[in-house]
Parts: C-alpha cells; structure tokens; sequence
C-alpha cells in the first residue's frame, strides 16, 4: 500500500511542477491543482496508513486509541482542501482577467519574441 | 468578560467584514463609518493588550503571558492565542497602520473598485490572528485568511499592470502555502504536536531518524516565511505586486513581509538557539539578510518610479531585520524591533505619500518617458482616479508634500531627527558592542551593510525627490484633507516615537528580554509540562 501511495504523490507532484513551469497560465493552474492534491494526500499520508481504522471514536470498538486511525491529519486535510479550492477559484478569476485585458494566456501578460 | 479580550482583534475584523459583504455598496457613509469605528475599537484593543502584557493596567490574565483557550479547550488539545509583548506591539503597528490606510482609503480608493472595505477587515483578521496564534496549522490558515484578501486588494482597482504583478503574486503566494502544509504534515507526522509551545519541548527529544525528518520540515517552513518575508532569492514578486497595488493597499502590505520576519524569530527562539534546526539558526539567517539588504540596495538605486523604489525600501527593511535577527546573541534583538516599527510606520506612510505626490504626473511632462518606453515600463496612471479633480485642494499642498516626503525619506534612511536615526544607531552601537574576537566579523559586515543600505536610499531618495518636487511644469496636485491626515499622523508617530525613545526602547528591550525566555511562554501554555511523550 506505501509503495503505491508514495509513487501517487509522486507522479502528481512531479506532474504538477512540471505544469506549473509551462508558460500557459492554465497550465499553471492545472500544475497548482495537481501539487495540491498531492500535498493533501501526504498531509493524509502523515497520520500513518491504515485500513479498516476510522478516525471516529464509537461504543463497540472500545477506547482504545490504538484502534482508531489518527484523526488530526484528516481534519487539516479536510481544511486544506477547502482553503486550497478557495484560492484556486480565485487564481481562475484573475486568470480570465489576465486573460482578457492581455489578449493572451502567457503569464508574463506578452507573448515572447520568436527569433 | 475582560478575559475574551485576546480574541477580540480576530473577531471583530471577521464580524465587521461579513457584516459589510452584505450591506448595500451604494451606502458609503454608513459603511465608512461602521468599518472605521471596528479599526478604531482594533487598535484601542490591541493598545489596552499591549498595556496589559507590559503590566502598566491590570492584565485579565496573571503574569507576563496571557493565554486564551479557544472553546476553552486547553493545549495542547484546543487551540490557544498567546498574548505576550512581541504580540501585542505586532497587534498595536497592524491597529495605526490599518487605521491610517483605511481614512486614506475613503477619501477616494475605496470607490475605485468593489468590495475593498470586507476585504481590508478580513486582512486585519488575518494579520492579527497570525501573530496572536499558538498553533502551526492555525498560522497556516490565518496566512491564507491574510492572502486571500491580499489577493482581493491587490487586484483593487483592476488594469493590466495590477492583473498582471497580481497574477505572479498569487502563484508564487500559493505554491509557499502548498510548500506551508507539506512542512505542518512532516512536522506533525514527526512529532505529534501542532502546538508551538508543545513542539518547542518536543524536539529535543526525536531521536536521529526522526530528527532528520523534522529537519526537512523545518526548512520548508523557513523556505516559506523567507517568501513571505521577501528575502533574497525569493522576492522576486514584490517589487513589482507592491508597486502596483493601490496606495493604501501598497501601505498595509508593508506589514505584510513583517509578518514572515514575526514567524522567523518566533519560531527560532521558540526551537532555541543550540537545537534549532539550520533555516531559523543565526549565521544562516544573518547571511541571507545581508544578502537582501544588498538586492535591496542595489534595487533601490536602480529604481525609475517612486513606488518601485518604495518596494526595494521593504526589501531592505526586511533584510535589515533579518540580519539583525541573526546576529549572535540577543543584544540586537530590542533594537531590531524598534526598527521594526519605525520602519512599518515610515514605510506605510511612504506608499500614500508617493501617489499623492505621482498624482499628476499623467499630466505633466514626463523627463524619463524615453528611458521608461525602452524598458518597456507602462505608465499605469491612465484610468486610475475614478474622480479625479474632485478633491478640494488643502492649501499649500506642495508644501506639505515636500515636508511629509523629506520626514519619510529621513526615516526610511536612518538621519536625525527621527525614529529612523535612532533604530539605525541602536542596531549600530549593539552590532559594535557585541565581544569582538567570536563575532568581530559579523558586526562589522552588519555596520557596512547599515550604512551603505542607508546612503543607497538617501541618494535615490534625492534624486527622485528633486525630480517629482522641483519639477516646475508640474500643477500643484489636489489633496483632501482625509489623504494629508493620515499620512501626517503617522509622520508624527514616528517623531513621538524618536522622542520618546527612552521609554519606547525599554518597552522593547523588555520584549526582548521576555521573548529570549522561551521557558515562561511554554510553561504559561502547558501548565503541567507536555502531558504526552514522543511520537506516535
């Protein structure tokens, strides 16, 4: 299951660099999202991989923390990714903006010289 | 009652900017009225903390430390603010400068654009919850709050240079929140803990495979207040964001970067100095101060416009503080602070100053238009001044302008008689005095860099001064009294803040002196000492 998981945040991170380093703004847009879904899935990845453990507490499996799955992780994820949704609406509003007083998508807002 | 009062600079600014998002934009006075009156309750709150953390009123919490239990859930399983000197002067420079940006603001920018009033309220959450926070993950999204509506402002009054610097802002903005959370998750993965204090205790125990993981944590976590920060190599974006936002947006970003260098040096000495890890150690930190103070300078004397040159003066501003941060020993730490708030002051006052003082350069006939055409700069003042001419004139306005741009051009570069002079002599006469044979290098490379910094800004100072003012073909801008006050009062701040530099200084150096005890600000979070041990 690690193994799978670490090449998941892996190739979505190295996806998302590479995307955010194109010229494109959406390009960049897409690289952003993608290195966000790999940052939340390491912050889920850092409470430690379990199956079968819910982060709940309920009255048949007893109180026995070793039982459950740690819950700070999913709660930090779970605001990560509302916060990160936020900002990348807004990214896409000044993109259009960008977009439409510059006639052009690069993100310096001018097309480069061709030699 | 008075015991909710730590959490009365977060509240406040939240409620007032909801409040606003939904009335009716056509009604300014009442709107005016309402978020001036919220600002102004911020800043008496955040003096009434200020007095109460250094003992001159009763505080509503025992001892120098107050701490506020959200929810009254305790640490390290709630949530806490911590209220302590270094907080509260945080508080008190975000309440004044916040304060004069928004009277600025209503005279004419508020109009240029929508919802700039909810926008500005919820940057002052997100300020003042930054810096009363006890908790990483709470920091990172109090970092967001604040860049959120920074983002908002500095698109405020929209035209391509400002879509096009806000565009890179944002970017790079949130790949550092990205890089934020991967260092809150390895930190957390590590050690357990979120809580600052918690953490602190924490560290010295991980044995060496964990050690090496926080490590890496930890460098993420200083790559992201250096961002903030606006250290070299990382500032790219400022400049450039900052000169393009709107004036009294240009003014509260001046506290922005401070807000990074606030990170930096709470979470250094909370660490402390023997186990910190490499980004927040103090030979590191000194270098890359040095290194910006010099990008700083060399940006400030290459600088064409004003406002540019305004963002390469935060620049070094910033760097200055950093370097002194990172100075070893504690001596420079109080002086550091003191130049933190002069600077603050000076800085935001600046920003206004210059749009005043650039407001009819449309007009006028423009010496440096050839040289700005082949640098391919725009000239941004166009379709800027939704009203322009509106203004009543103040009488004398030249004169007032000139005055207030010579009081900040001697603050920002450190000469009598201001507050300026004096941050720059204490940093000096400490960097002096610190024992020769460990550290004689550094002092002596920090006195360079000071007064070289400082000779760079007064002559680019001068020569853009001399350009914009002894420009007889100008007209005489048009001024309104709400755009001279503030800009005054902040001037006259700083000139309180030089004269009473006895007293002042004693406040700081307390702050200091408190803050290099990281023990009294753990013990007041965690009563009992950290109830866990290790990691999970």
């Amino acid at each position: 299951m690690e193994i799978v998981f670490a090449f998941a945040i892996g190739i979505m991170a190295g996806s998302g660099i590479y995307l955010l380093l194109r010229p494109r703004t959406f390009q960049v847009i897409m690289g952003l999202s993608l290195l966000s879904y790999a940052v939340n899935l390491f912050i889920f990845g850092m409470g430690r991989l379990r199956t079968g453990a819910a982060p709940v507490i309920d009255m048949i499996r007893g109180d026995d923390p070793a039982r459950y799955a740690d819950p700070v992780p999913q709660a930090l994820v779970l605001t990560a990714i509302v916060i990160g949704f936020a900002v990348t609406a807004l990214l896409l509003v000044v993109l259009l903006a960008a977009r439409g007083l510059a006639g052009t998508d690069h993100v310096d807002s001018r097309e480069p010289e061709r030699p | 009652m008075s015991q909710h009062l730590p959490f009365l600079p977060i509240l406040l600014p939240f409620l007032t900017g909801v409040l606003l998002l939904f009335s009716a934009e056509a009604r300014h006075g009442a709107r005016a009225l309402f978020a001036l009156a919220s600002t102004l309750a911020q800043l008496v709150t955040a003096l009434t903390l200020l007095a109460g953390a250094n003992g001159w009123i009763t505080a509503p919490w025992p001892g120098e430390v107050g701490v506020y239990a959200l929810g009254n859930w305790s640490a390290p399983f709630g949530i806490v603010l911590v209220v302590d000197r270094l907080a509260t002067l945080m508080l008190s420079l975000t309440g004044i400068l916040g304060l004069a940006a928004l009277i600025y603001a209503l005279a004419r920018w508020e109009r240029a654009g929508s919802h700039f009033l909810p926008l500005f309220q919820l940057l002052l959450m997100g300020l003042n919850g930054a810096f009363l926070t006890g908790d990483l993950f709470n920091l990172f999204v109090f970092f967001e709050v604040l860049l959120a509506a920074s983002y908002g402002l500095a698109l405020h009054g929209s035209g391509l240079p400002r879509v096009k610097a806000g565009l890179h802002y944002v970017v790079v903005n949130l790949v550092a929140s990205l890089i934020f959370l991967i260092a809150a998750a390895l930190i957390y993965g590590v050690t357990g803990t979120l809580n600052m204090a918690e953490l602190a205790l924490r560290v010295p125990q991980l044995d060496a495979e964990a050690r090496v993981l926080f490590e890496l944590g930890a460098w993420l976590l200083g790559l992201v207040f250096l961002v903030k920060a606006g250290a070299w190599p990382l500032n790219f974006w400022l400049p450039s964001a900052y000169a393009a936002a709107a004036a009294p947006v240009g003014a509260v970003f001046a506290i922005l970067t401070k807000v990074g260098v606030y990170a930096l040096l709470r979470f250094s000495i909370l660490f402390g100095q023997d186990v910190a890890p490499l980004p927040f150690k103090g030979d590191w930190l000194f270098y890359c101060g040095l290194a910006t103070i010099a990008v700083g300078t060399l940006g400030v004397l290459a600088a064409q416009k004003l406002d540019r040159l305004a963002g390469y003066l935060v620049i070094t501003s910033a760097g200055t503080l950093l370097a002194a941060f990172g100075f070893t020993g504690t001596t420079l730490t109080g002086p550091a602070l003191y130049y933190l708030a002069s600077s603050v002051l000076g800085s935001g006052a600046f920003f206004m100053l210059i749009e005043m003082a650039e407001r009819n350069r449309a007009a006028a006939a423009d010496l440096l238009a050839i040289s700005f055409e082949a640098l391919g700069l725009q000239d941004r003042h166009e379709s800027e001044h939704p009203d322009e001419g509106t203004g009543v004139a103040i009488p004398a306005a030249m004169a007032f302008l000139g005055l207030a741009f010579f009081s900040c051009a001697v603050i920002l570069t450190g000469l009598p008689p201001f507050s300026g002079f004096v941050a720059k002599f204490a940093l000096l006469k400490a960097a002096i005095a610190a024992p020769e044979a460990s550290h004689g290098l550094h002092g002596s490379l920090l006195v360079a860099a000071l007064l070289l910094s400082g000779l760079a800004g007064l002559l680019a100072l001068s020569r853009l001064g001399v350009r914009v003012f002894w420009d007889s073909e100008r007209p005489v801008p048009r001024l309104q009294w709400l755009e001279a006050g503030p800009v005054a009062g902040l001037v006259v701040l700083c000139m309180v803040l030089a004269f009473g530099a006895g007293p002042a200084m004693d406040y700081f150096e307390a702050a200091a002196r408190s803050l290099h005890e990281p023990s009294s600000y753990i013990n007041v979070v965690l009563p009992g000492g950290a109830p866990g041990k290790g990691a999970p």
